[in-house]
């Protein structure tokens, strides 16, 4: 028991202590792609040609989140510096279209309506399905929970059951061997239901979209609430992201 | 003469004998039981319409070198089994059976490995034509779970059948995280295939990208700069140490002791975080590519680094002395799930699994390449073959790995850190061989009369070790369960592929 003791002195309190929005993560994650158009050479294409996803067009200059792997390829291929990658962590959207970057500000986040944050803003209560990720998505998903992220100070929970779920939280690229049950599982949960696409792979496929054995991501009867791109997301990602749409930032 | 090679090697295909299916099935008995193991078995479509040409290369982990051999397959020839008296080619026969409609005959249970039949899985997980395993009798009941899980994990299902609370026997069927990636990596950009490969399974991203990286610098014949090799070693080194810890946390948090769990959920957080400075993703994705790697350690941060690793050794030093003395936690580890020492060889298990049954097995000592080549990471050899081996393994080479971080930081210099690669060999066959977090990662790339890829075999440790989970709950309390599947820990997505 005194040893016990003398480790949670030893440990101490390791939650974070600042804002889930405005914490500095170190200077070489990649984080939101920051575009300037007004550099690209004239039918220079180099940084679509280097995108292993398809996520880049050149022309204009557009750079798909939901596609993106944050791998900074493009980054490389670039002469010019039109694209470089911030270490910006707040890049969860609630409108595909919104993840779609051609260097304007748009708004990212719509926050949900005065029912539904009056439901769900101080206790959120989340099912994971996981159908064809990779365990990298699912991992930053656990550590949300873990004493440093702490996700259940904010009231976000993830639940052992569908019934006792407010949303579900897709990972994968949805493969066909999962499909039914993931279907299954969103039937499940009690209306009205949240969904949140976590990761490239669910969002668009990701890596996979060409691949027969899946769905190409979420599929589009499950409608998607929030999308956090990423491969995988920080766990910041995830919270700042779920944080805003609840309108608890 | 019998070819060898060595990980990390290329052997062109005319060097390897072709041998009949009769010669190829008694020479990799002869060799299995003469010290060599399978390492990868498997099938390439020949040039020849309707054959197959079976590719197996054994390893021999006393000597450090790899035997290839081949056989022509004409489709639909029987092909007797080996399992019944090597039963390590199980899976692989499975896998040439479901993937290459290889009639392989006399196996004792032949069912799939990742298939499922979409048609027919509308009202439940079940195949009508492979039914689960099922005990009769007076008081047996039988419990599924899954696929989809009470926490946040990947799918798979399990299906017990118990008499009581004990567990007569598990069937385990996986193939829901089937993403076809084999077949994707064949028709992608080589910067796409990096990607592919660092997604077999998302916690073993540096395994599979060294492995995937290997490969192709051994079909160009580029050998890697010593400060790429050395940063490889110790991102793969940190990212076992992340796993370890990690699974050291969730085994402390399945037997209640939450103190523990706590401190090495943050621990294991620390870890990847070194990896982020490292790699600019928690994962160290984007960090290998062929010929090289894109980043390494910046030597200004030195300093700071080797004091964070010191603070880290200290840390779970403190942590697992409290694991290791509290006796509620004793009592759940200990004799709980065990695999015998002569299962495991039997059933070619790798990895923490093999060692903590007391199998000396480990790529790092038995057929070491890049950093390990010069730097040796000591085995682990545990041989009780229960939870408390497996946990007390992954704490063990969590502590040697963090030795291995530390010398090596003391003196590296990030000087070249790529090379471009040469032009591909064609037809050859490039073997590389990993030891990631769970053991063994078995990489074969084959290339056509272009040089181009033909054919890409991908063996995570997970594909062998599943069975090792349904061998350690059998007559097992169901109640231990989740715990004994905890110190697996095993990749359903490496599995499923």
């Amino acid at each position: 028991m005194i040893k016990i003791l003398a480790a949670r002195w030893r440990q101490g309190n390791r939650t974070l202590r600042q804002r889930v929005d405005t914490l500095q993560l170190p200077d070489r994650f990649r984080g939101k792609p920051i575009l300037s158009p007004e550099r690209c050479g004239a039918g220079c294409e180099a940084c679509a040609a280097s995108c292993p996803t398809g996520a880049i067009s050149a022309a204009p200059l557009t750079l798909d989140m939901g596609r993106c792997v944050f791998c900074g390829l493009c980054e490389g291929a670039c002469p010019t510096g039109a694209i470089r990658f911030s270490s910006d962590h707040r890049l969860a959207a609630t409108h595909r279209t919104a993840l779609r970057l051609d260097g304007q500000e748009r708004e990212r986040i719509l926050t949900l309506g005065a029912e539904l944050r009056r439901l769900f803003g101080r206790s959120l209560r989340l099912r994971q399905v996981s159908a064809g990720g990779c365990n990298g998505c699912e991992k930053e998903l656990v550590a949300t929970g873990n004493v440093v992220f702490d996700a259940s100070r904010f009231g976000i929970q993830f639940v052992a059951s569908p019934r006792h779920a407010d949303g579900i939280v897709i990972t994968g690229p949805v493969s066909r061997n999962m499909e039914a049950a993931l279907r299954t599982t969103y039937a499940a949960v009690p209306k009205p239901t949240l969904v949140i696409a976590v990761g490239a792979c669910a969002i668009s496929g990701g890596v996979f979209a060409e691949s027969p054995e899946t769905c190409r991501g979420v599929p589009s009867d499950i409608p998607v609430d929030l999308y956090v791109p990423g491969c995988p997301p920080h766990p910041l990602v995830f919270l700042e992201g779920v944080l805003r749409l609840l309108g608890r930032l | 003469m019998q070819p060898e090679l060595r990980n990390g090697e290329a052997i062109p295909w005319r060097a390897i004998p072709e041998l009949s299916l009769t010669e190829f099935r008694s020479a990799l008995l002869q060799r299995c039981r003469t010290g060599a193991r399978i390492a990868v078995w498997f099938a390439v479509p020949a040039t020849e319409p309707g054959y197959l040409t079976m590719l197996a290369v054994l390893a021999d982990d006393s000597a450090s070198v790899l035997y290839p051999m081949a056989a022509p397959y004409r489709a639909g020839t029987p092909f007797p089994s080996l399992t019944p008296e090597l039963p390590q080619a199980s899976m692989f026969e499975r896998e040439l059976w479901e993937e290459h409609a290889v009639q392989i005959e006399g196996h004792p249970w032949l069912k799939p490995v990742r298939r499922h039949a979409h048609a027919a899985r509308h009202d439940g997980p079940a195949l009508p034509s492979f039914p689960f395993y099922r005990v009769d009798g007076t008081g047996v009941h039988e419990v599924g779970v899954g696929p989809v899980h009470a926490g946040i994990i990947e799918p798979g299902h399990f299906r017990f059948q118990c008499h009581g609370e004990k567990v007569l026997f598990l069937e385990i069927r996986l193939g829901y995280q089937h993403r076809g990636l084999e077949r994707a990596l064949l028709s992608a950009s080589e910067a796409k295939q990096t990607i592919l490969a660092e997604s077999i399974a998302g916690d073993t991203v540096l395994g599979h990208a060294i492995a995937y990286a290997m490969v192709r610098e051994a079909i160009a014949a580029t050998s890697v700069p010593y400060a790429a090799d050395v940063t490889r070693g110790m991102a793969l080194e940190l990212e076992r140490l992340a796993n370890h810890v990690g699974d050291l946390g969730a085994l402390a948090n399945d037997v209640a002791f939450l103190p523990a769990a706590a401190y090495l959920g943050r621990l294991r957080g620390d870890v990847l975080n070194l990896l982020l400075e490292l790699s600019g993703n928690r994962f160290g994705r984007s960090l290998v590519v062929p010929g090289g790697v894109r980043t390494s350690f910046a030597p200004e941060k030195r300093t700071r680094w080797i004091h964070q690793l010191a603070t880290i050794e200290a840390d779970l030093e403190q942590i697992c002395q409290l694991l290791w003395e509290t006796p509620s936690v004793l009592s759940r580890f200990e004799h709980t799930g065990v695999v015998p020492t002569a299962v495991a060889r039997d059933l070619g298990f790798v990895g923490p699994t093999a060692r903590a049954s007391g199998v000396a097995r480990d790529v790092r000592r038995d057929h070491p390449a890049g950093a390990y080549c010069f730097a040796h990471v000591p085995l682990t050899l545990v041989s009780s073959g229960d939870v408390f081996a497996r946990a007390l393994v992954r704490w063990t080479e969590s502590m040697r790995s963090l030795q291995f971080l530390q010398e090596q930081l003391a003196d590296f210099e990030p000087t070249q850190l790529g090379r471009a690669l040469g032009p591909s060999q064609p037809n050859v066959v490039a073997v590389a061989m990993v030891e990631g977090w769970r053991g063994e990662i078995v990489h074969v790339g084959v290339t056509g009369s272009h040089g181009e890829l033909s054919a890409y075999k991908i063996v995570d440790p997970s594909f062998r070790n599943w069975t090792a989970l349904a061998v350690a709950v059998r007559d097992g309390e169901i109640s231990d369960f989740p715990l004994c599947n905890k110190s697996f820990n095993l990749s359903y997505a490496g599995h499923d592929l």
